[in-house]
């Protein structure tokens, strides 16, 4: 199989931060730094009313870091509710069919409302309990967000209010229902491309209106400082336990990670805990969708330049007046015109690779995954598996390379049944 | 500079440019100065407008169907310019497109267009360090926004920061009419005086003649920018004629 050509797009950095040269503090060659930076790229780039609130959430993540009871409070919810640690799988048949590299597959479609996004949502959730707010809001892709989000809500008691576009809505029925019965509000977003994009906006008004009251539990690695550091750390513990169970199953580290990148939270979840290990190589896979013509497809990396949406500085697919395009996939979950900021750092560092999948090579991986190992993956995850169809046969049987399945495919049974078409 | 608040209340007036196209929007401006605006702040339309309500939502949308762009906007305000010499002229905007065109380049066209300065609602201070010294380079005023959430360590940093005047958020939440002016407004102009000589003009939700001279009571002026975009969309055909009878209103008791 042909590798996916990937042009080198020439990055001007524009210096930005060169604020915090005037305060003192470190430049941007200290990623996750309390100020948000990795590399040139995050910071936090909103409205002034929403300034205060993030300060106020920093410096409350800041101090439940450090705080022991909260930590265990966390550690004690992910074990006996959510299900961790999550089993990391040999996939025995899939190694064989493809005849390359064995593959492990990190199982963080097991968890708890069937996706890596719980981690995250009980970790705010306690913050939110910390911080004495009362009210969550969230934005949803796939949906995934928005039920972990809404069954958080449930068990700590919070209101709970999800924006969904319209035509995710459409998209992933069965999650709008698993949230109402959640008992939380889903409210439609009917402007610009009816997907997640349009959610976050609506969330961030929402937010702006009711920042005294209310949380914004935004589920990726994007967003404005401390978003995009907090996350990932809440979703840390993937790697921290695929590296343990590797070596474990293994004896050595792997020759690859792969995972699907949205905005990249299971990705950096399950990479972070190997940054510093050179030698394994770090592939992000992102949603080249039916097309590369700018509209067709959400791969950042393949045709998208540095600039700010939704308050970080980051990757994002625009045109050539700074209007941000429309993007498709059909994983709503990777369905966004820009990726996470320590994403960018650690592409134009060389550290991870960042290959696009398309529509159709996820559909394939899906059914390849259902019929080898007993997996129906989310169609996010099987832009993963798709990547690891294309590279393990080209790997020597020696390699060995993690899979992140970050989540179930119930949700798209309906989508999946509308573009397999199987007979019999 | 023509930044200069002549009245008091002096009135800003915000139109999204290109709503319902660019020549339409010169009318409009000229119309407002015609009637009494003393600042005018051009609107450059997104895709993503996070901090705008639904009116200036619809009109961006409008506004980016035929392609309304930066450029474009900055071109307007050059031909307003020739016609309007002692009328307050800014940008408002987002801060991607300025980025996309290049911070210098931007400075440098807007300079060259005759604009005064600009606001740029997703730029807090912390982030507008370059933004900062390109703009004072090209002797432009930079106006940030202070929100009654900002603390008053936040507010000394806005203060600082700003030239030409202070935009006072009347309250939390998005662009868009009020019933009521919430009393946070006033308290947030107290709170601003401390740090700044500046004139401080409050904006969000200002729409009638009563909470035009409520803000005067106040404040130095105020903006009127969704009551506007709204007057041009429900008079298609006629939008600059009915821009300045509604200005003419706001105004008719100064």
């Amino acid at each position: 199989m042909a590798t996916v050509p990937r042009t080198k797009v020439k990055v001007k950095i524009p210096t930005l931060g060169e604020e915090r040269a005037r305060v003192g503090h470190p430049g941007p060659k200290n990623p996750g730094s309390e100020l948000g930076r990795f590399g040139a790229y995050g910071g936090r780039y909103v409205p002034e009313t929403l300034m205060s609130a993030l300060e106020e959430l920093e410096s409350a993540y800041e101090k439940a870091k450090r705080d022991r009871k909260f930590q265990r409070r966390l550690e004690e919810l992910l074990r006996t509710y959510a299900g961790r640690p999550t089993p990391l799988f040999f996939a025995r048949r899939l190694t064989k069919d493809l005849g390359g590299a064995k593959i492990y597959l990190k199982r963080e479609d097991l968890l708890h409302t069937g996706a890596h996004k719980i981690n995250n949502c009980l970790g705010q959730g306690l913050l939110v309990e910390r911080m004495g707010k009362r009210r969550v809001i969230a934005e949803t892709g796939a949906g995934q967000h928005g039920v972990a989000t809404a069954t958080v809500c449930a068990l700590l008691g919070f209101e709970c209010v999800v924006y969904m576009g319209t035509e995710d809505m459409r998209r992933q029925e069965l999650n709008v229902f698993r949230m109402r019965l959640l008992g939380a509000e889903v409210r439609g977003v009917d402007s610009g491309s009816r997907t997640l994009k349009d959610a976050i906006n609506e969330a961030m008004r929402d937010w702006v209106t009711n920042v005294r009251t209310t949380h914004y539990l935004l589920g990726s690695v994007l967003g404005a400082h401390p978003y995009p550091t907090m996350v990932r750390d809440f979703h840390r513990v993937i790697g921290r336990e695929a590296r343990a169970q590797i070596l474990k199953a293994e004896g050595a580290l792997p020759t690859a990670i792969i995972a699907c990148v949205g905005g990249g939270s299971n990705a950096i979840g399950i990479f972070y805990e190997f940054i510093k290990d050179k030698k394994v190589k770090l592939i992000g896979v992102e949603a080249g969708g039916r097309g590369e013509a700018l509209g067709d497809h959400a791969a950042r990396f393949r045709g998208g330049s540095p600039g700010v949406l939704q308050g970080t500085y980051s990757y994002v697919l625009q045109d050539e007046a700074g209007q941000i395009a429309l993007t498709h996939s059909i994983s709503a979950g990777l369905d966004y015109p820009s990726i996470g900021p320590e994403h960018a750092a650690l592409r134009d560092a060389g550290r991870a690779e960042y290959v696009p999948a398309s529509d159709a090579e996820a559909l394939g991986a899906t059914t390849l995954l259902a019929r080898t190992e007993g997996i129906i993956p989310a169609l996010e995850s099987a832009h993963a598996v798709a990547e690891v169809v294309k590279r393990a046969p080209k790997m020597k049987k020696s390699d060995v390379v993690m899979v992140n399945v970050s989540g179930r495919g119930d949700k798209d049974i309906g989508i999946m049944r509308e573009s397999l078409k199987l007979d019999g | 500079m023509p930044l200069i608040f002549h009245k008091k209340p002096a009135l800003v007036v915000y139109v999204t440019c290109g709503d319902p196209d660019l020549a339409t929007t010169r009318e409009i401006v000229l119309a407002a100065i015609e009637a009494g605006a003393d600042v005018i702040e051009l609107g450059v339309p997104f895709s993503d407008p996070v901090a705008d309500g639904p009116v200036i939502q619809r009109a961006s949308e409008r506004a980016l169907k035929h392609g309304t762009s930066l450029a474009q906007v900055l071109k307007l305000a050059a031909e307003i310019r020739e016609q309007a010499q002692s009328t307050g002229l800014i940008v408002f905007s987002y801060l991607n497109p300025i980025l996309r065109m290049g911070l210098e380049k931007f400075c440098k066209v807007m300079r060259h267009a005759g604009l005064d300065g600009a606001l740029l609602t997703d730029l807090p201070v912390e982030e507008a360090g370059q933004y900062l010294r390109e703009m004072r380079q090209a002797d432009l005023a930079t106006i940030f926004l202070a929100a009654p959430t900002s603390t008053d360590e936040r507010l000394k940093r806005v203060a600082e920061a700003s030239t030409g005047f202070v935009y006072a958020v009347s309250r939390t939440g998005v662009t868009g009419a009020r019933q009521q002016l919430a009393g946070e407004a006033k308290t947030l102009v107290r709170r601003l005086r401390k740090y700044t000589k500046l004139p401080v003009a409050v904006g969000f939700g200002v729409s009638t003649a009563e909470q035009f001279a409520e803000v005067g009571e106040f404040a130095d002026a105020a903006v009127v920018g969704s009551a506007i975009v709204e007057t041009i969309e429900r008079n298609r055909g006629r939008e600059a004629a009915a821009v300045g009878e509604f200005v003419g209103k706001l105004t008719a008791d100064q």
